[in-house]
């Protein structure tokens, strides 16, 4: 190997690459620049971009040796040195253009190149600089109103800013910004050994271990090989506790392609030169279930002995007479649809960091779940809670797989059978193999209506590929029947799913839990319904819209808070434009038409009728520091900042001026997961409490009124109460607990109510409401779609930072068109982001957010979750559209050129 | 094992008769396939042999080096018949991509779904490849390219340019591409017409051909012969002129569609071509 030498930042390095080795691993490791980030190695991802010369390429797909003499710059770099960079960091932030930040680096890197050479950009310049660089958050929409410098709308006059409902800046944002954030694969020190998973190559497969203890002693730099022989506590993971069914390592066979039943600990360079194939295992591939008809076929035997016909379970939502209500419905509609497996495709692949401290393992890797991450590591490693750390690094995207567990107990095994750090970081392909899925769906449904257009009858059967293990597939069982009915008065129906095992990958928790394909069958088939009544679809929907005080399908009735009504009423004025302009479109064009699509959506927020608290502990130091442990993970959604502006308002200063400590479990309580929409509200709620607890005991303290305005600094609380000031002294005060001279820890459980055999009860709390409107524009000789813009409108109770909510609703709409119009996840055929298609910045229209607040009583000053409500409305507005303007009704995602040409094929008389 | 780079174009042929040597250009093709824990070898990079990189225009043609990058053709002022071939440019993968990959090592990747092939079978280009042993030869692309993943190269060949011959005087070129996204996307199929027309709007000279759609990238003989005489309108693409194609249901779309998308694109093509 030669040394060679080029700039790096202005500065001069030196390195010395193997032969055929990437710039983007000289860069993170030999050079330090961990701010190049990784998402796919080949060039489909955009996030290591760097500057070559001043243009951007990416590094993954760079040889090191071609940058010799050259000029790299990073990032990181950029923005200490380029005004162009430093400026666009700024924008980037008043913008909220990064969520979780893992794409940033490769974005403004792009964006920089553009901004040198064109510093007023058009949007259309914006897209063609920027369509190399995939984010999964933002839905793009602020990344070019950042980039084009539009003017931001944050809140910075005078009085204590970022209260509940002040759009400021995400707390986090600088660093992200900065490409100083630290995620997952961006903990390990050079040189760490790597951990390298064995996986299966087939759906379903036998197979054979050669004398590894040979092998390994004869292999240069291997340290170890793990196996389910290595487990020492139960080789069995899960995140339901009836439901604990996946091994860490398969045992006698595999029941899925990509599946892991070894793990090999070396070097960098023994696991660089290692190919899966060189592993000593032999493998007989068996007859697999890769489809939920066979697998309940009577002759495939189960994959779990106990669950006969491969149902993991069902669930089931009864009231009224939906039989009865059928029969003597003057209108029925009915229809099947589909839906395929929908893989997260966060831009950070899983990647970690564990070490042995003492007797203790600690794990530094991404997630959603830092508690439960611990509690499954107990049952597997056989050690107390007490000797497992688990300290979340930043996240580089979730949206519901990040719940369970991936690297992380590969990570604390290796650790302990090696006795030294240990990282591992998943290819992309590896990514899509082995972690959760979106649940495939198969749906019939029928509705009626009677004359008036009032819903009467609703039978839904919903069969749902669940893969070779639960994970989080109970709960979509569970909570599909509760939902299908939408945000709508039922009074008769009936609602059943079941989960059924396969030998595809696990699908689990992703962004709706079932509720988007559900909904998709059922708005689909309300357009149906109101056609057929000769309503406007709109109109039909607010005729039959929930209402305050009436029951839902589950027999709850909540007497306040029920906002789908105003979301689908704020609809009217752009229903009313968009039809008249699609229709004067069409009546000039022959080939390419446009149609405007509705579909609305509900979703609770929190566990189903099951406990599910949150606790967040804040203090005050002598100083007078505030102290805020946020426990709600912040995965790019914006818990960081919500949950702080929810405990300054309710303390009565300003988010900025506290300190954040997060959810590592050695120093922070659990506030629970970041799933189900609940973060904002359920520890929203605790941090409430916790920040009113506080207040509380400083007044109390200083004898002053409820009304006082306080602040804390230079080991003061200084107290302005009725004209008066003042003062108490912190230092002179006991430190109790954590060295806080006042603590509180205060927690949050939402109240609800087991369902009964019919599921009638309480389930939820509080539910979200929303309602999207889409223009499509389709070219009819190809079947290419296009949404051409959105109309959303979403009730949040009270909106925290409508900042952040728009980019909630900006991202969830374009997951949602994703699924809609090309994601499939295919075992074998889609695992790599070129074969397996996300929305790039080009595929993502402008997005109207309508912010509807009708408060909820449960809700931290009335607020409500959003996350998951938003993908909900947005696939079935987008097939009503493509109805509308084709005369097509797509009955199965995604809705492909290929698909939607046939489907308008077939529509034509 | 070696990474040779070497300045000139001698230097590199000696190095190109070594067996067991991988030729890289941009490398895009190289590190996207690449799979973990496989052997890269020795590679010869060709991006840094002098003039490699250079778009050189003559009296008898253009001369586009081997390392000539897409974002160095959208660039190139070049004649109207080269606009599907820049359009083209400006749709193989990213910017990040143009940056990187040359349009030589698209056409050694040899893929079915290659961007580049259809434009520059439109402009009757020619791959000059040499070695040390042989010298320099001239192979048309349509004698190049001869399956998925296989080129006319013999060992110690190495591609050193895509040469075209001047195209016709008036010639308009437009490139279609198919994908189901904007950006990042390996096209469903593919169209490059490059046409001449009289001043009457009429067709005086139509190439025509299609990516995607067969094993290499092809042109339609018999719908170019129709073309002739007729104005853009006035065409129908049948089933016997795409006869030659043999499109696969693949993830990106079924057979059947891609024969009709690929009829349509053919007018498109015409019409962006025609101006």
């Amino acid at each position: 190997m030669s040394v060679f030498s080029f700039t790096l930042n202005g500065t001069a390095v030196e390195a010395s690459p193997a032969t055929g080795e990437r710039l983007s691993q000289t860069l993170r490791e030999a050079l330090g620049a961990r701010d190049v980030k990784i998402g796919c190695n080949a060039g489909d991802c955009g996030a290591c971009t760097v500057l070559l010369d001043g243009q951007p390429v990416c590094a993954c797909l760079t040889a090191t040796q071609q940058v010799i003499g050259k000029n790299v710059e990073t990032l990181a770099g950029l923005h200490i040195a380029d005004p162009v960079a430093h400026r666009l960091a700024e924008q980037f932030q008043d913008h909220g253009a990064a969520q979780c930040g893992i794409c940033t680096p490769g974005m403004m890197v792009a964006a920089v190149a553009l901004l040198r050479a064109d510093p007023q950009p058009s949007e259309e310049a914006v897209k063609d600089a920027l369509g190399g660089v995939l984010c999964r958050c933002t839905g793009y929409r602020k990344i070019i109103d950042a980039v084009m410098g539009r003017p931001a709308v944050l809140r910075d006059d005078a009085g204590i800013v970022g209260v509940v409902g002040d759009s400021i800046r995400r707390l986090d944002g600088a660093d992200k910004v900065a490409g100083v954030e630290r995620f997952s694969d961006d903990i390990a020190p050079v040189g760490t050994l790597e951990v390298l998973v064995i996986r299966a190559p087939f759906a379903r497969a036998g197979f054979q271990f050669g004398d590894l203890e040979d092998w390994a002693v004869a292999t240069d730099g291997v340290e170890a090989v793990l196996t389910a022989q290595d487990v020492p506590g139960r080789n069995v993971f899960g995140v339901i506790p009836q439901f604990v069914d996946q091994p860490v390592f398969a045992e006698a066979e595999t029941r899925f392609r990509g599946e892991a039943v070894a793990a090999v600990v070396g070097t960098p360079a023994a696991i660089k030169a290692l190919a899966p194939d060189d592993f000593p295992v032999t493998w007989i591939e068996l007859p697999a279930a890769t489809d939920i008809h066979t697998a309940q076929d009577a002759q495939t035997s189960p994959l779990h002995r106990d669950r006969t016909g491969n149902v993991m379970c069902g669930g089931f939502v009864q009231c009224g007479d939906a039989k009865a209500a059928l029969e003597r419905a003057e209108f029925v509609v009915e229809g099947h649809f589909n839906s395929g497996f929908v893989e997260h495709a966060y831009i950070e692949p899983e990647a970690g960091f564990a070490q042995m401290v003492g007797d203790r393992v600690e794990i530094y890797a991404g997630t959603q779940a830092p508690v439960m991450d611990r509690d499954s590591l107990e049952i597997i490693l056989g050690l107390d809670a007490s000797k497992i750390r688990i300290v979340p690094t930043g996240t580089g995207g979730g949206f519901g797989s990040k719940l369970d567990l991936s690297v992380q107990p590969y990570l604390a095994l290796a650790a302990m059978k090696a006795g030294k750090p240990v990282r591992l970081t998943y290819s992309r392909t590896e990514s899509m193999q082995s972690t959760t899925k979106r649940h495939p769906s198969d749906i019939h449904l029928r509705i009626g209506a009677n004359e008036s257009g009032k819903i009467c009858g609703f039978d839904f059967h919903g069969a749902f590929d669940t893969g070779a293990y639960a994970s989080w597939g109970p709960t979509v069982a569970n909570r599909v029947p509760v939902h299908a009915s939408g945000p709508y008065q039922i009074t008769d129906y009936r609602a059943e799913s079941t989960g059924i095992h396969t030998n595809n990958p696990p699908a689990g928790a992703f962004r709706g839990f079932g509720v988007p394909q559900s909904a998709i069958a059922q708005e689909s088939l309300f357009d149906v319904l109101a056609e057929k009544l000769g309503m406007d679809p709109l109109e039909f929907r607010i005729l039959n819209a929930l209402e305050n005080d009436t029951p839902t399908v589950c027999g709850q009735v909540f007497a306040q808070g029920v906002g789908i009504r105003k979301c689908l009423e704020s609809l009217r004025p752009a229903w009313k434009t968009a039809r008249a302009a699609a229709a004067a479109f069409n009546a000039g064009s022959d080939t390419r038409k446009r149609g405007v699509g509705i579909a609305a959506g509900w979703y609770g927020c929190g566990n189903t009728s099951l406990p599910n608290p949150s606790t967040i502990k804040s203090g005050i130091m002598p100083d007078g520091t505030v102290v805020l442990h946020q426990g709600a993970m912040d995965i790019g959604q914006g818990a960081n900042t919500v949950i702080a502006q929810i405990f300054a308002t309710a303390l009565g200063v300003a988010p900025a001026s506290l300190r954040l400590i997060g959810p590592d479990t050695d120093v922070t309580p659990d506030a629970g997961k970041t799933s189900a929409s609940r973060q904002t509200y359920v520890s929203g709620a605790a941090a409430r409490l916790s920040g009113l607890a506080l207040r509380d005991l400083v007044l109390k303290r200083m004898n002053v009124s409820q009304g006082a305005v306080l602040s804390f600094g230079n080991g003061q609380v200084v107290a302005q109460d009725a004209g008066k000031t003042h003062q108490m002294d912190l230092a002179g005060l006991a430190a109790a607990a954590d060295g806080f001279v006042f603590r509180a820890v205060e927690t949050y459980d939402p109240p609800t109510k087991p369902l009964d055999a019919d599921g009638q009860g309480a389930p939820y709390a509080q539910f979200g409401y929303a309602a999207h409107l889409v223009e499509v524009e389709v070219d009819t000789k190809l079947g290419t779609v296009k949404p051409l813009n959105f109309t959303a409108a979403h009730d949040v109770g009270q909106a925290i930072n409508p900042l952040l909510i728009e980019g909630q609703v900006q991202g969830g709409i374009a997951q949602g068109l994703g699924m809609a119009l090309m994601e499939e996840y295919l075992p074998g055929r889609t695992e790599n982001l070129h074969d397996y298609l996300i929305p790039t910045i080009g595929d993502m229209p402008p997005v109207e957010t309508i912010i509807i607040e009708e408060p909820d009583a449960h809700g931290p000053y009335g607020a409500k979750g959003l996350g998951e409500h938003v993908l909900i409305p947005t696939a079935p507005a987008i097939l009503n559209a493509i109805y509308a303007a084709t005369g097509a009704r797509i009955t199965q995602v995604p809705a492909t050129p290929a698909s939607v040409y046939a489907a308008i094929k077939k529509a034509q008389p | 094992m070696p990474y040779h780079r070497p300045t000139d174009l001698k230097a590199a042929l000696s190095l190109a008769s070594q067996p067991e040597l991988g030729v890289i250009a941009g490398g895009t093709d190289v590190f996207a396939t690449w799979q973990h824990g496989q052997p890269l070898g020795s590679l010869l990079d060709l991006t840094g042999i002098q003039g490699l990189a250079e778009i050189e225009v003559s009296d008898s043609g253009i001369r586009i080096g081997a390392a000539v990058r897409w974002s160095d053709m959208i660039k190139a002022d070049l004649p109207p018949a080269f606009d599907g071939l820049k359009q083209a440019a400006g749709q193989v993968g990213s910017v990040q991509i143009q940056n990187t990959a040359t349009l030589a090592g698209n056409l050694c990747n040899a893929s079915p779904a290659a961007d580049g092939v259809p434009p520059l079978l439109t402009l009757d280009a020619l791959v000059e490849v040499a070695s040390a042993t042989q010298g320099r030869r001239l192979v048309p692309l349509d004698g190049f390219i001869l399956g998925v993943r296989q080129t006319a190269l013999q060992p110690g060949e190495i591609v050193t340019a895509i040469v075209i011959p001047t195209p016709p005087i008036g010639a308009g070129s437009c490139f279609e591409k198919l994908g189901s996204r904007a950006y990042l996307v390996i096209s469903i199929a593919m169209v490059n017409a490059l046409v001449v027309t009289d001043t009457g709007g009429r067709i005086t000279l139509a190439r025509i051909a299609v990516g995607a759609c067969s094993p290499v990238a092809q042109r339609l003989r018999r719908l170019e012969v129709s073309c002739i005489g007729k104005r853009c309108s006035e065409i129908v693409v049948t089933a016997d002129h795409l006869a030659g194609l043999t499109p696969i249901d693949d993830v990106r779309g079924s057979a059947a569609y891609r024969r009709d998308a690929v009829a349509e694109l053919c007018l498109r093509a015409l019409k962006g071509a025609a101006g």
